[in-house]
């Protein structure tokens, strides 16, 4: 794996600080990390053995990310969707993401209240972070997923697709038609319908 | 999939949350997980020594022996381990692979042997990592060479006993091909070989000019004509031979049309056919020519010895396998010929009484000159010609002797690596095949899910179970993770067939299509299956829907369903066509949470599209038959409510 760690090093040699590909990061205690999040200690325990495994350096970067989603979703092309959640997962913006990171998302993400997950999912969507979401970066999004379903879907899929299902998603969320959907706006529009608030029900049992 | 990724499942999971928002239909249902217990350690018992793993560990590969439930055959309840009666030094490859989605190759140990343990634990040797992968298959060629090798030697040796009730053909070609199986055929075998050594030789005696005992006659005459009745006879006992045992040969050959055109055949008709001729043909002036020509093609009896001799064939194998070097070769040396000889003539010109004539005389100095023969017959005179004649002779022998070691060392390498080449590259084709079908084989999982899925919708609720493919918690879910994302963008993951002919309709219909941009849209996809006949719409639907697909009434016929929910009457219409067919009636009936709402396809006169609305959860559902190439519809719309919330 050194060819690898090279590549990267070479990759990141604008952050010289951060080389993170020699640093070997130990997670925090595990009773911290059982207060801070929703998990018990066997789930913790799992979670960072799978964490471990896959990044031994314990620190996951969004070569690894990507590589991981591409491996669920063979037939089309995942990275760019994992690009942004990377993004999202990344709170501090480090361009690599730790164990804690990891699993304070994931408690969020599976044992958070409707409220943490909507909110979640806005910074998702939020690119550039500005606390707006607008058409460009919905439609951005809406392309990475559709790039998920890969080539062979039926019905076929069209250069239009993403951007009708942007505009019928704007049509919901944006209340006051201003082109930009704000945290309170999506917060209520979600709230609003019924189907996105049982489908936030769906993941409670992951683990 | 690999190590590791079924302990992010939670993690591709959670992160599907960011689609909910935009999903346009309800998400599917989360798989009912079975009370998971937690990770727990298994102990492994292989032949006494104890190997303790994690669960998960091996649950990673859940189509091997360890992942799959084919471990419980193993189970000894008594003592709470698997126990395999196998070799423990294996296993610890065996489990490393679990461990780190690597498969090495132990170096110690028998090619044969690993395989073996591969084989018991369901483990594919295409698995083996790249660092061991090389070694893996040179050994393991090595090793069907040698045993291919002692089978051949087996076969050529003694053979297989012949079953009682064979003929005398089969009895026959086998003494042929094999002279050693029998004494008859050995001696067969000999006594051809011996009467093609004299003939070969009495061809070649008969022209030495020979002195007889009396010096009767001034010139010296060939033997041949000297002892004409001698040679005769001699002549035709070897031709009587070997046409006699060519037709035996034609009469026991299997397969005798093959046995007509082999070269061997071919070799024998040539070789007595001048014979006969020469027999047929009456000896005056003007065919003697001819017949002495074709005595020529006697010496081709020589060839005969191939049989008996196993490197002649090989080497007139090489020869051929080396083909395209020595056609290199006599093109470089035929284009060098051509430059000097031109050369050589322009330059002798000149001269009077020059033996280079024409540029085709030169040609003969050249060749010479080129292969350092040097005979001397053709020498130029002027100071250019000599010029070019040394630069021809030096370039010669580069030309020459550039490419001939080459072939030469070509022979010994071709022969050998064209034995290895065929064999690898058939290996290779399924090696990549099983690499594909194992990628694929996740790809297709989950078609096949819902496949299964749609079969069990027309079965009743107690024969889900039966119904259902036994598939692995992590399948599950990640299934559910794949199900969602079709939800959410309302398109459907397909494999290539129906894709492409879904492509071919849209070009199809599209050309066919109205123009109204509105109803033209959606319509798009949802023309793909209307076409001239609804007999063939028919077909093709049953196709996509790769399952039983049912007719519901006398003159309706149910092209597919779509599902689709929108949620705001926009005027643009969201329809995505689901390829599983169901009973339309039956479906009330589903106590999963699955919409399955109907929409139906915009007729041409209609602008505006007949749609569901989005207050009920539930669609109106309408089959149409929609006959768009024809322009005349022929449409027969029925709505049945399917609610199955």
């Amino acid at each position: 794996d050194v060819a690898w760690w090279y590549y990267q090093y070479q990759r990141d040699k604008i952050e010289d600080e951060l080389e993170m590909t020699m640093v070997c990061h130990r997670p925090e205690g595990l009773e911290q990390l059982e207060a801070q999040t929703n998990f018990t200690k066997r789930e913790l325990q799992v979670l960072y053995r799978g964490f471990k495994n896959e990044c031994p350096s314990g620190v996951v970067n969004e070569e690894t990310f990507k590589q991981i989603y591409a491996q669920f979703f063979p037939h089309g092309d995942a990275s760019t969707y994992a690009h942004y959640l990377f993004n999202a997962f990344d709170t501090t913006q480090t361009g690599s993401v730790k164990f804690e990171d990891f699993v304070t998302a994931l408690s969020i993400l599976l044992r958070g209240t409707v409220h943490e997950k909507l909110r979640w999912t806005f910074n998702l969507y939020d690119i550039n972070k500005d606390g707006y979401i607008n058409k460009e970066e919905m439609i951005d999004i809406v392309k990475a997923i559709y790039d998920m379903m890969g080539k062979y879907t039926y019905p076929v899929l069209r250069e239009d697709t993403p951007r009708q299902h942007v505009d019928v998603f704007f049509q919901k969320m944006d209340k006051n038609k201003d082109g930009i959907v704000t945290l309170d706006e999506f917060l209520e529009s979600c709230q609003e319908d019924d189907n996105i608030m049982r489908s936030l029900q769906l993941f409670q049992n992951v683990m | 999939m690999a190590a590791g990724v079924a302990t992010w499942l939670p993690f591709a999971r959670a992160a599907a949350v960011g689609w909910l928002p935009l999903a346009q239909q309800p998400l599917p249902p989360a798989p009912g997980v079975k009370a998971s217990r937690g990770d727990e350690v298994l102990v492994v018992n292989v032949s006494g020594r104890r190997f303790e793993t994690w669960k998960n560990t091996l649950d990673r590969y859940p189509d091997t022996l360890l992942g799959s439930s084919e471990k419980e055959f193993f189970y000894d309840a008594d003592s709470g381990e698997y126990f395999f009666d196998r070799d423990p030094d294996m296993f610890r490859h065996v489990l490393n692979f679990y461990r780190t989605g690597r498969l090495h190759c132990p170096r110690q140990e028998c090619i044969q042997a690993f395989d073996e343990e591969l084989a018991f634990y369901g483990l594919v040797p295409e698995l083996v990592g790249d660092c061991c992968l090389e070694e893996y298959r040179d050994r393991k060629k090595e090793n069907a060479e040698r045993l291919a090798e002692d089978e051949e030697a087996e076969q050529a040796g003694d053979g297989p006993a012949l079953p009682a009730g064979s003929s005398l053909r089969q009895r026959l070609w086998r003494a042929f091909e094999n002279p050693h199986t029998s004494t008859a055929a050995l001696v067969f075998y000999y006594v051809t070989g011996f009467f093609i050594a004299v003939s070969v030789i009495a061809n070649v005696v008969e022209t030495i000019p020979c002195r007889g005992s009396a010096r009767r006659s001034p010139r010296e005459l060939p033997c041949g004509e000297r002892f004409p009745v001698a040679f005769f006879c001699m002549d035709t006992a070897c031709v009587l031979i070997f046409t006699g045992e060519y037709l035996l040969r034609l009469f026991a050959a299997p397969s005798r049309c093959r046995f007509l055109r082999s070269v061997m055949s071919l070799i024998d008709v040539v070789a007595i056919l001048p014979y006969y001729i020469g027999l047929f043909v009456p000896k005056n002036e003007d065919v003697s020519g001819a017949f002495v020509t074709l005595r020529v093609f006697r010496v081709f009896r020589i060839f005969k010895f191939s049989r008996h001799s196993q490197g002649l064939r090989i080497l007139g194998y090489t020869l051929k396998s080396c083909a395209s070097e020595l056609g290199f070769l006599l093109f470089s040396l035929t284009m060098a010929i051509i430059i000097f000889a031109t050369v050589m003539f322009y330059a002798e010109k000149g001269t009077n009484k020059t033996n280079f004539t024409s540029i085709p005389a030169a040609f003969w100095y050249t060749i010479v000159t080129m292969t350092t023969l040097g005979y001397g017959d053709m020498v130029p005179s002027t100071i250019a010609g000599k010029i070019f004649g040394s630069i021809c002779s030096l370039s010669g022998v580069l030309v020459i002797a550039l490419p001939v070691p080459v072939i030469v060392s070509n022979f010994s390498r071709i022969y050998h690596q064209n034995q290895r080449a065929d064999k690898r590259r058939a290996q290779q084709k399924v090696r990549l095949a099983r690499i594909r079908l194992a990628k694929s084989g996740t790809t297709n999982a989950f078609l096949q899910y819902k496949q299964n899925r749609g079969r069990e919708e027309s079965s009743s609720g107690e024969e889900q179970v039966l119904c259902v493919r036994n598939r692995s918690a992590f399948e599950q879910q990640h299934h559910h993770l794949l199900h969602c994302l079709e939800k959410t963008t309302c398109h459907e993951f397909t494999d290539e067939l129906t894709f492409s002919e879904a492509l071919g309709a849209v070009s199809l219909g599209g050309r066919t299509s109205r123009s109204t941009s509105v109803s033209s849209q959606p319509v798009g996809p949802g023309s793909l299956l209307s076409s001239c006949c609804p007999r063939r719409a028919k077909r093709r639907a049953i196709r996509l829907a790769n399952s039983t697909a049912s007719v519901s009434h006398g003159s309706m016929q149910e092209l597919d369903t779509l599902a689709g929910l929108r949620q705001s009457p926009a005027p643009q219409s969201r329809s995505s066509l689901n390829a599983k067919p169901h009973d339309s009636l039956d479906l009330n009936c589903d106590s999963r949470d699955f919409v399955a709402a109907i929409i139906s396809i915009p007729t041409p006169p209609a602008n505006t599209p007949d749609e569901s609305q989005p207050s009920s959860p539930g669609g109106r559902a309408s089959s149409t038959l929609r006959n768009s190439s024809l322009g005349t519809p022929c449409l027969l719309s029925e709505t049945v409510k399917i609610s199955s919330l």
